[in-house]
């Protein structure tokens, strides 16, 4: 028993190393023309990996990488002690959080609403329409809104004049960023989103309409009974891909959205990393901060797949 | 004709619902349209009838001042030259290196093609950090020069996933032994017979990352310090975002002209750059749309 075992992963080493044998043959220009990308990925993608080991060092231009001191979890240490990191932290968390909580939802709503009404040039225009802000770069976006919000020129507060309430600084009260930011992303991206579940549902056997259509079923209850079990498995791949970015939230809409009046919720551990790595030089501190960033990411990811693979059986890996 | 006909069995409560789901999506593509009617709308309105108010849907007082302005300004015309010969030489570096590294991971018997999966799909999980990038960048000596707009973010991990589905699909194996059998290398294939088959995909890539070089500023924020490569988009930042957010330490004066300056141009200013954007829009949407389903199939 153990002998054959042993011989036919024998023979599997075999005939691997003949398949690989055989591949490199064939396609040898295939590999050679592969290093460049290969290549890239090696020196922007992995290298900066390795690079972060300079998280636990005191890095300096001058040794280098490797030739740095190493100083253990020093950086990790004076961030934490630090009471910014608290609020950092939970900023970061509370954007990322309101963020899923409104543009996860939306997509599939729009999606399902879309899927209910004929082919026409209602449908078409409300499609090409909801599609379009996203294509509009951050910077138009963030102008647009200082441009709308101003209180003095300012459309939105034009309108409420209007009504009798007074002008707003909404960009300078720090209790507004979240939802300003959040809201401006639904608009700009929910169209976008539920491109992939309308495929989704219209990927789904039209046979279960029929037969809904035949037990009398409302609209209603095939939305419930058909659609949205038909795109869980879609809706389940997004959530988790959406959870796993949690920490990693748009940073660079961030950055151009604040201002010294809305810090105090604007912060988030994206931009510090940038202020006291690029702008400060602070290299080894701020790479030390980003890990962090990193690794909450990581683990947020494998929870959830894994939390999503026991519910639903559906996940990543 | 299956539709027609549920329709004139449509119970009461179907029918509630499906003028719900019109008005629903009524509103929705409203909330969306208004803010771009607005901007272009104050774009070709007079400064004046701008900051009195009285522009809240279409022209006011139709006048191309503020379009005059921003061809006048010689700042932004230079991003925008920059950001043409970016968004070009970017599109073909980034199109070129996926391709030939999509379509190797797309045969069937290219052995290491699972290692090498497995190599490009850890770096979606784990991100080395924004400073070991910057190093990285910096010892190469790209600071402050294109390279480092062209080449650091060069291939997408998504591209190339979607790149290979397709290839899968459409370059059947078959193909590439007969062609093999009358004496063609792999290069030579690729290059004759993958590439003129594969240009819907080619179309796709293309404009997914046009659209991206086209609409980042933040590489050029970190890399770029000499005003001559600017792109257009931290062009933008500057005198739509910087300028009006904080004047800075500037004088009065001089804080008081750039805000006229800005109040009069920055609609335009908005419809000018989003120009080449919306050019490209309805194909855009097409392919984008191609992209994002072959992305999404697992394989």
């Amino acid at each position: 028993m153990e002998q054959s075992l042993d011989q036919s992963k024998e023979i599997k080493k075999v005939t691997q190393r003949h398949l690989a044998k055989r591949s490199f043959q064939r396609h040898w220009q295939l590999y050679l023309l592969m290093m460049l990308p290969v290549l890239y990925f090696v020196i922007f993608k992995y290298i900066p990996m390795f690079g972060a080991v300079i998280a636990f060092k005191d890095y300096n231009v001058v040794q280098g990488i490797i030739g740095s001191p190493w100083v253990g979890w020093k950086h990790f240490e004076n961030f934490f002690n630090n009471p910014v990191a608290w609020d950092l932290i939970r900023n970061t968390f509370l954007l990322s959080v309101f963020q899923l909580a409104v543009t996860f939802p939306l997509p599939i709503l729009l999606a399902l609403s879309l899927n209910e009404i004929k082919d026409g040039i209602f449908k078409r225009s409300v499609q090409t329409l909801t599609y379009a802000p996203y294509f509009i770069s951050t910077v138009i976006i963030v102008s647009m809104l200082i441009l709308m919000l101003s209180p003095r020129t300012g459309i939105v507060n034009d309108l409420l004049g209007l009504v009798g309430i007074d002008a707003i600084n909404f960009l300078g009260q720090a209790d507004m960023f979240r939802s300003i930011f959040v809201w401006s992303d639904a608009w700009q991206v929910t169209g976008y989103s539920a491109i992939i579940y309308l495929a989704a549902l219209a990927g789904i056997d039209r046979q279960q309409y029929e037969a809904a259509k035949i037990d009398g079923a409302s609209r209603l209850q095939k939305i419930w009974n058909i659609d949205i079990p038909g795109i869980m498995p879609t809706i389940v791949i997004i959530l988790i891909l959406s959870v796993g970015n949690l920490m990693a939230i748009g940073f660079e809409k961030v950055y151009l959205l604040q201002n010294p009046l809305n810090l105090s919720t604007s912060e988030i551990l994206q931009t510090y990393v940038y202020k006291m790595g690029i702008i400060n030089a602070n290299f080894s501190f701020a790479t030390a901060v980003g890990l962090f960033n990193s690794i909450i990411n990581l683990i947020l990811l494998v929870i959830v797949n894994s939390v999503a693979k026991k519910i639903s059986g559906n996940g990543l890996w | 004709m299956k539709k027609k006909k549920s329709t004139i069995r449509e119970s009461y409560n179907d029918r509630i619902l499906l003028i719900l789901i019109y008005f629903y999506l009524s509103v929705i593509t409203l909330v969306v349209l208004y803010p771009l009617v607005y901007i272009v709308s104050a774009s070709i309105s007079s400064p004046e009838a701008v900051t009195a108010g009285q522009v809240w849907l279409w022209p006011v007082d139709f006048s191309l001042e503020g379009y005059k302005e921003v061809l006048n300004n010689s700042s932004v015309m230079r991003g925008f030259r920059n950001s043409i010969l970016y968004t070009i030489g970017y599109t073909f570096i980034a199109v070129f290196l996926t391709i030939i590294f999509a379509y190797p991971l797309s045969r069937k018997n290219f052995y290491g093609k699972k290692i090498l999966m497995i190599f490009i799909l850890f770096t979606m999980l784990f991100y080395g950090g924004l400073i070991p990038e910057y190093l990285v960048v910096q010892r190469l000596g790209m600071l402050d020069t294109p390279w480092a707009i062209l080449i650091p973010k060069a291939i997408a991990v998504w591209q190339v996933i979607i790149a290979r589905t397709f290839f899968q699909a459409s370059i059947p194996e078959e193909l590439v032994e007969a062609s093999e059998m009358d004496g063609c290398s792999s290069i030579k294939f690729l290059w004759h017979v993958v590439i003129p088959l594969s240009k819907p995909i080619i179309a796709v890539l293309a404009l997914m990352y046009a659209v991206f070089q086209w609409n980042s500023y933040f590489d050029a924020m970190i890399f770029l310090r000499t005003e001559d490569l600017f792109p257009l988009q931290l062009e933008l930042r500057e005198i739509l975002i910087t300028q009006t957010q904080s004047g800075g330490n500037l004088d009065i004066a001089e804080q008081q002209r750039r805000q006229q300056l800005a109040n009069l141009m920055q609609y335009s200013l908005i419809v000018v750059s989003s120009i080449p954007v919306l050019i490209i829009y309805p194909f855009a949407q097409k392919y984008f749309v191609k992209g994002m389903l072959l992305g999404s199939v697992k394989g």
